[in-house]
């Protein structure tokens, strides 16, 4: 049964639950809602949250389990026929072609099978051959039943759990309690994502980073100083390059955003009116809410031409072409700007008015009381700033993508194409349905330094900061 | 007490000055005082200049994809090329296929040029250069939809190739034909006498509005109605999932965790999250829901779930502030009048920060609307976007891309005819964003409560 009118099944009982739960517990009491435990409807939800957790569960577990097990039972069958991931996804293409060429496996031929199935708009890689539709036949089965397993078992558990909550519908019952039990372990479930998600984000990143040291010697990747992939096989993968690129680019970004956003955060929280305030503010926090990929289409047509221009070869002739370490850097820069001064603005406006009033007391004037007395009070949080910042601009990839360029080296010159680690994922991974060959599964292994490196900056940052806030409260 | 000091003369006195002079020390000071300040206004000058650079540069490069070049043409549809025993048959029709329809379009452009009087020296086989590769299939689209048609001259409202069209835009000159092997400088002198003639002109562009991706070589065909689609879908689905479950877990952590280790470690947790590169959102969804769970690639749904995920940290964080932001004395009026916790917190709290968690939401949202790195990982990158979904369930597993998976795909191709779509594609992202925000604004001072 398709999954939809499982779930729609699965609905209706619950609803019926909810009512024969009510009107059990209403009868029960003689229709005097004084000598229930609960209000009425607790009874009805009590029972038709017992129909839908375990079974809505069950189908959420079935249905991202089933497929990878199929697969694995199936995947044998076609060893011999060259890379896996491929295979299997002809094998179920073929199972669905056939479906809608509407035959069966009996009366079917492999010759001709691809033209026959491309016919009715389903693509098959390779020509079908008998193993590969022995396969779809087993594929095909092994999914219908599946499909019919889950059906059962679901109905099963919905049914079973109706009918053993309607039992136990008591007027006596503590419904109401067990209702916020159960929304509790509702919400609880719901906090949990956030850890499931870290998880998943590790555990995607380990499994993977470990199969790419299997096939590539650790040793090189952290070490080499070429990157060269080629799927032809005998790539250099060496990730000092791109982390070279990274930091150069991170690096002239924070250059162009720390100064401009501290000082302007500095003049919005000390000197600006409040008009000036209330309108400079949200206007630069404009910037924030612009997408990167604006960012890197600017980087593309607007500032690399036009560093072009001055540094290019009919100016100073530093620079090849538009795509460059600072024409990367600059618009993260940008992009940045709004970042760091809102962050600081939030330290900045963290320090007590008394400090301030002090320093002005004895005779400074404001901009010796910035200098001397604010900025070094709020010195703490605004590293953690800027470290945060620094980890944004580690991440950030659209710009990189469209403005660094994509040759990989270790020079000096910022008017050089440079490239980053997080371009590479991008063009290593980027519509590759083949993750077994070390130049695809060295995208997990950048992946992992990313997030590594990422993840100590944040805790550090977040750490600072939290640190800092407390010193004042 | 006297005027006079006690010991004779005054102290060896500082020359003397008025205190209304300023000393050159205190001048300094001022000076920096001053040199400080203009800092501080240099800098948020610098960054409202780039702003408004941006956003010029956006509405510049980019209105102008949403005009296009036609070209009025009368075409003769020959009987005996298209339909040579006369049955009128769709079927039969159909076996001509655009290609086919070469010669029609020839013998009118032939015949355009000798009605605009221009001498030319163009190949007739050349001339069609003009308008886009796309106009044979036009042509046969009209005829199939109708095929009494045939036998008749018919004027067409054609699209003009991308060169034209940016020969009128101002973006193609003589000189930049001189090495381009699309269309020859002569071609323009046609053009321009054709646009004298008014059959060539420049109109609004629907089609990049709701068309489709097209091939490399017809920047004149692009469309984003496709990919705002697969926005639209995707950005349903993270609606669906992303509301409640952030919801709930604000729910779950401001409300009723208790303060101890497990609720410390999901807090920095969300913490956490919410500084993660996009990017490795876009890995995990490739690992954990396409080579794990085998679903589809390049499908909304996939989009969807890993964007969940990707706003999840920044939904929670709103709805706990606005959460938080509810006094404690309407719980406990609530609590005092016998209602359960949940009670208290689903009856009373919870509709009193929904303000707070709407504005939050869409402006997680915004944020998910723009972004690309993810979904570029798991497939929807922009030239899937080239069909329109079969249906409205379809939209959810069907292959597509979203608004800037497809920008970026305009602006990595090699035609500058795309970068145009580009810039026109931001300017459509832009509007939405724009509409999303002023929608949380609104939301905000119309319901915000201040306690």
């Amino acid at each position: 049964m398709p999954l939809g009118w499982l779930l729609l099944l699965v609905l209706l009982i619950a609803a019926a639950g909810y009512v024969m739960g009510r009107r059990r517990a209403l009868s029960g009491a003689g229709g005097d809602t004084r000598a229930m435990h609960s209000l009425p409807g607790a009874y009805g939800w009590n029972v038709a949250m017992a129909v839908l957790i375990p079974s809505l569960l069950l189908m959420a577990a079935w249905t991202a389990v089933a497929p990878s097990v199929i697969d694995r039972m199936v995947a044998p069958m076609v060893a011999d026929q060259g890379d896996p991931a491929l295979v299997m996804s002809d094998v179920r293409r073929v199972a669905r072609g056939l479906v809608i060429l509407d035959e069966g496996f009996d009366t079917i031929a492999a010759e001709g099978l691809r033209d026959r199935l491309a016919s009715v708009g389903v693509a098959v890689g390779q020509d079908v051959s008998e193993s590969t539709l022995a396969a779809a036949e087993r594929y095909d089965i092994l999914a219908a039943r599946s499909s019919w397993l889950l059906t059962a078992l679901t109905l099963a558990i919905a049914g079973g759990a109706a009918a053993w909550a309607l039992r136990r519908t008591t007027p006596d019952l503590r419904a109401r309690n067990e209702v916020e039990r159960g929304i509790q372990g509702l919400l609880i479930a719901a906090a949990l994502v956030a850890i499931a998600t870290t998880i998943g984000i590790v555990l995607a990143l380990i499994f993977n980073t470990i199969k790419f040291f299997q096939l590539y010697p650790a040793t090189d990747f952290f070490f080499g100083l070429t990157w060269s992939p080629s799927f032809g096989g005998g790539s250099e993968l060496g990730i000092l390059p791109l982390i070279w690129g990274t930091l150069y680019i991170s690096f002239i970004s924070l250059l162009v955003a720390v100064p401009l956003g501290l000082l302007s955060a500095v003049y919005l929280s000390e000197y600006a009116s409040h008009r000036v305030r209330a309108w400079a503010k949200p206007m630069l926090e404009v910037l924030a809410g612009i997408p990167s990929i604006v960012y890197g289409l600017f980087a593309l047509l607007t500032v690399g031409p036009a560093l072009l221009a001055v540094f290019g070869d009919g100016g100073l002739g530093w620079m090849d072409g538009g795509t460059a370490v600072m024409t990367a850097g600059l618009v993260m820069g940008i992009m940045l700007i709004p970042f760091v001064s809102s962050l600081s603005d939030d330290i900045i406006n963290a320090v007590p008015q008394a400090m301030r009033d002090g320093s002005l007391g004895l005779g400074a004037t404001p901009s010796e009381t910035i200098r001397q007395v604010v900025l070094p009070a709020a010195l703490p949080g605004i590293a953690g700033a800027v470290l945060l910042a620094a980890s944004r601009s580690i991440g950030e990839t659209m710009i990189v993508v469209l403005g660094a360029g994509a040759a990989a080296k270790l020079s000096l010159n910022p008017f050089e194409a440079m490239t980053t680690i997080t371009a590479k994922i991008v063009s290593q991974l980027t519509g590759d349905q083949d993750f077994s060959s070390p130049e695809a599964l060295v995208a997990f292994a950048l992946g992992m330094t990313l997030f590594v490196v990422t993840l100590c900056l944040n805790i550090l940052a977040l750490w600072i900061v939290r640190r800092y806030r407390e010193q004042y409260e | 007490m006297t005027d006079l000091p006690l010991h004779g003369a005054m102290p060896e006195a500082r020359p003397a000055r008025s205190i209304l002079d300023l000393d050159p020390r205190t001048r300094a000071r001022n000076r920096a005082e001053a040199r400080f300040r203009a800092y501080g206004l240099g800098a948020l000058l610098v960054g409202l200049f780039f702003l408004v650079l941006l956003l010029g540069s956006i509405l510049l490069n980019g209105l102008s994809a949403f005009t296009q070049t036609r070209i009025q043409l009368p075409v003769e549809l020959l009987e005996s090329e298209l339909d040579p025993q006369g049955t009128r048959d769709p079927a039969v029709i159909g076996e001509t296929s655009s290609l086919g329809y070469g010669d029609l379009i020839e013998a009118a452009m032939v015949q355009a040029v000798a009605a605009a009087g221009v001498p030319t020296a163009i190949e007739p086989g050349d001339l069609e250069d003009i308008l886009s590769p796309g106009a044979g299939a036009q042509i046969r689209e009209a005829v199939l939809r109708d095929p009494s048609l045939i036998g008749q001259t018919v004027t067409f409202d054609l699209l003009a190739s991308s060169r034209v069209d940016g020969y009128v835009k101002g973006r193609v000159t003589r000189e930049s034909l001189a090495n381009d092997r699309n269309l020859r400088p002569e071609h323009l002198d046609i053009v321009d006498a054709m646009r004298e003639a008014g059959t060539i002109e420049r109109g609004f562009n629907a089609d990049f509005i709701t068309g489709a991706d097209a091939s490399e070589r017809r920047p004149e065909e692009a469309g984003m109605g496709v990919a705002m689609i697969g926005s639209l879908y995707t950005m349903l689905v993270v609606l669906a999932l992303s509301l409640p479950i952030g919801v709930a877990a604000s729910i779950y952590l401001e409300e009723f965790a208790p303060k101890n280790r497990f609720t410390d470690l999901i807090e920095v947790n969300i913490a956490n999250l919410a500084a993660v590169p996009s990017i490795v959102y876009g890995i995990l969804g490739l690992a954990v829901f396409i080579q794990f769970m085998g679903l589809p690639q390049s499908a909304p749904l996939v989009g969807g779930l890993v964007l969940t995920l990707l706003t999840l940290p920044t939904i929670i964080i709103a709805t706990r502030a606005s959460l938080k932001a509810v006094p404690p004395s309407i719980r406990d009026a609530a609590l005092g009048v016998g209602a359960s916790k949940m009670q208290s917190v689903f009856h009373h709290v919870l509709p009193l920060a929904i303000p707070g968690i709407m504005t939050g939401t869409i402006i997680g949202m915004a944020h998910a609307l723009g972004e690309t790195a993810p979904l570029l990982l798991i497939g929807m990158v922009g030239f899937v976007a080239s069909n329109y979904p079969n249906g409205a369930l379809d939209g959810f597993t069907s292959p597509n891309s979203a608004m800037p998976a497809q920008i970026y795909e305009w602006a990595k191709r090699a035609d500058p005819a795309f970068y145009e779509r580009a810039w026109g594609g931001i300017v459509i992202l832009l509007v939405f964003l724009l509409l999303m925000n002023l929608a949380a604004v609104l939301v905000r001072r119309r319901f915000e409560r201040r306690w």
